[in-house]
């Protein structure tokens, strides 16, 4: 855990009174909404269908026992008993009432979160791996970096009125479970020849109405020049990008318009005019931000423990291990993924009891420290071996064992039309409706590892493009149509998917889903032949056929 | 479906009511005739044409401090006059969630 200083603190606290005061003005008249919106955007805070939405941020996706024990208390105290774990490491409070917001963050903030910069065209919550420290290979822990570019990014003057919205994560990991190409910058931790810490960066990536891969604008980054380059990045979109169209003003649309050729050389000028700068990072910086985060002091422990063993006996223990449990860089210990995804219950949402219990859970098996990952699921990161059939058993209880982690029936969706005021279609019914057709265990492990990704508009907060399965919901003629993709990914090879034909109307969407799932277990070559290599093997004709023939 | 944020003109096409959702707590309300607010669409006050929508809607915009985003919803008004949502959208907003809760689950 990140052990914030007085001056994060006393920065937090600032922030909730100057909101509180803002608040007041505003229910009294004294700003109108026009000059309110900025500042609660700011803040976090969204007007949806039914209500204020509040945005929190979980920055790289750590979280502390007594910080989610916190969120479960707002979920409790100021909204309906529950939160939603967003694709970007936030969580969102769906029926927050404004007057209540300053009294919420209040609390927040006396275990250190805040909702600063969780909306707005500024640079959002940095994210990063949920496995960040544990993964077994990992260059370094990203969530130093990610750090070191949060505090950086934290109420910047230059960067807090952007021409849009700008989104950074970092990966450290051969397989990336942060999805840095579809981020404005996304961030490879490496190692030059000589051993030195830097960063692939790449540009331009992102998804909404017009979707782009990240573009690798340089290959090698040093650690101490990360933040001049950011910045030379940021003042190139702060100059070039566009404020007249907001579909057109993200940066992935300048770096298509420019080329990534012109785009780096505009960012390469720039870079060395503040390269030399106080921006340079003298290594005590980064040691000092490494020295804050607390590591656990793990116990020497067998590879195989006698508990873990027995356990293995139980066929419900082995189905969640198989998918759930990970391995860690420390023998002895695993990483522990929680699946938010039960049958026929939304996508990413935990109750405050939930949210409660997990937290006693990390203290007594991962050392009071939570994960949150851009699949909308939770991690407990450092679980010993031995205690596995125990936390199994109380997870059970909790109705967070359930075995489908990176299965057909883990899926991410936005909230969709149930709550989002911009959405065009229902996404939380779609998910619900797949996951009971795919509840079978023995079908879905069959199936084998298959991502569905579900969005209620054209804006992908459900990252439907890169879904191995991509759904998204439109409207047509007053009806709910939903657009089926297939061949889409997130990870290190991530792909944009293929469109298999015209939309289909919401109750054929399950229907549809099954065809191709069946088309695939037909076309596979063998079992282990995942349903995303089966796609790119075959392209999307063979599954379109399948689907439209009879339709 | 196609959300209140993208529509560029006030044109409208049968009875139709303005809602907005509360300042304080952000409820949805519907705009009446007494220029007053309310939480219950029967007692949304109802326009049949561009020009008194217009003029409800600029009324509607001019109550700042009582309801925020004010904008104009198709709504069906049966035989026996009850007053229902014109399209899905409007329909979630008047009766919630067409899914569980999680708290309730």
């Amino acid at each position: 855990m990140y052990a914030y200083d007085e001056i994060d603190r006393t920065l937090v606290n600032e922030r909730v009174s100057e909101f509180r005061d803002q608040v007041k003005r505003r229910l009294s008249g004294e700003l109108t909404e026009d000059e309110f919106k900025i500042l609660r955007l700011q803040n976090g805070v969204y007007l949806q269908l039914h209500a204020y939405m509040f945005r929190v941020a979980i920055p790289y996706g750590t979280l502390a026992s007594n910080q989610l024990r916190a969120l479960a208390h707002v979920a409790r105290k100021y909204d309906r008993g529950y939160g939603h774990f967003t694709t970007r490491q936030n969580i969102q409070f769906n029926w927050i009432k404004l007057a209540e917001l300053p009294d919420a963050l209040a609390d927040l903030a006396e275990v250190g979160i805040h909702a600063m910069q969780t909306s707005g065209n500024n640079m959002r919550n940095v994210t990063s791996d949920q496995w960040a420290g544990v993964a077994p290979g990992e260059i370094e822990d990203p969530r130093i970096w990610s750090e070191l570019i949060r505090q950086h990014t934290t109420l910047h003057p230059e960067f807090s009125f952007l021409p849009r919205k700008f989104k950074i994560a970092i990966t450290a990991s051969d397989h990336d479970r942060a999805a840095i190409k579809i981020h404005d910058i996304g961030l490879r931790l490496i190692k030059n020849e000589k051993g030195e810490t830097g960063f692939e960066v790449l540009v331009g990536g992102g998804l909404g109405r017009t979707p782009f891969i990240g573009k690798t604008i340089k290959h090698f980054v040093h650690g101490r020049d990360i933040l001049s380059y950011i910045e030379a990045i940021l003042r190139v979109y702060n100059q070039y990008g566009r404020r007249d169209n907001i579909y057109k003003a993200r940066i992935k649309i300048l770096v298509h318009e420019l080329g990534i050729e012109k785009f780096s050389r505009e960012v390469e000028d720039e870079w060395q005019y503040i390269r030399n700068s106080s921006l340079q990072i003298d290594d005590e910086v980064i040691e000092d931000i490494r020295s804050r985060f607390a590591y656990p002091a793990y116990e020497k422990l067998p590879h195989m423990p006698d508990e873990l063993r027995q356990a293995a006996a139980d066929p419900d223990f082995e189905a969640w291990r198989k998918n759930s449990v990970a391995p860690h860089k420390v023998q002895g210990y695993s990483i522990v993924t929680i699946s938010l995804k039960p049958i026929g219950a939304p996508p990413g949402d935990a109750t405050a009891e939930q949210m409660d219990a997990l937290a006693d859970l990390a203290d007594r098996y991962s050392f009071g420290e939570i994960r949150v990952g851009h699949e909308q699921n939770l991690a407990l990161p450092h679980v010993a071996k031995r205690d596995l059939p125990a936390l199994w058993k109380a997870l059970d209880k909790l109705g967070l064992a359930t075995p489908n982690v990176n299965l057909i029936t883990d899926i991410i969706a936005c909230p969709g039309l149930d709550y989002c005021s911009l959405a065009n279609a229902r996404s939380i019914p779609i998910a619900q409706e797949l996951t009971r057709r795919f509840a079978n265990h023995e079908l879905a492990n069959l199936i084998g590892r298959l991502h569905i990704n579900i969005s209620g508009c054209i804006n992908a907060c459900g990252h439907h493009h890169v879904g191995h399965i991509g759904i998204l919901g439109v409207e047509k003629n007053g009806e709910e149509v939903y657009q089926i993709t297939i061949g889409g990914r997130a990870d290190e090879g991530a792909a944009l998917g293929n469109l298999i034909g015209p939309g289909v109307k919401f109750d054929e969407v399950a229907d549809v889903i099954e065809d191709v799932v069946e088309a695939y277990l037909a076309l596979r070559e063998r079992p282990e032949e995942l349903f995303i290599d089966t796609v790119k093997r075959l392209g999307v004709e063979p599954f379109k056929e399948r689907v439209y023939a009879t339709r | 479906m196609t959300s209140p944020l993208e529509q560029k003109k006030i044109k409208i096409a049968g009875p139709s009511v303005v809602t907005a959702n509360r300042t304080w707590d952000g409820i949805v309300v519907y705009r009446t005739a007494a220029k007053s607010w309310s939480p219950d669409l029967s007692e949304a006050a109802i326009v049949r044409n561009s020009d008194e929508a217009k003029a409800l809607l600029a009324e509607s915009v001019a109550d700042d401090v009582g309801a925020i985003g004010p904008y104009i919803a198709p709504v069906q008004i049966g035989a026996d006059g009850k007053i229902e949502p014109g399209n899905l959208r409007e329909q979630i907003r008047r009766t919630g969630l067409t899914i569980g809760q999680p708290a309730q689950a």
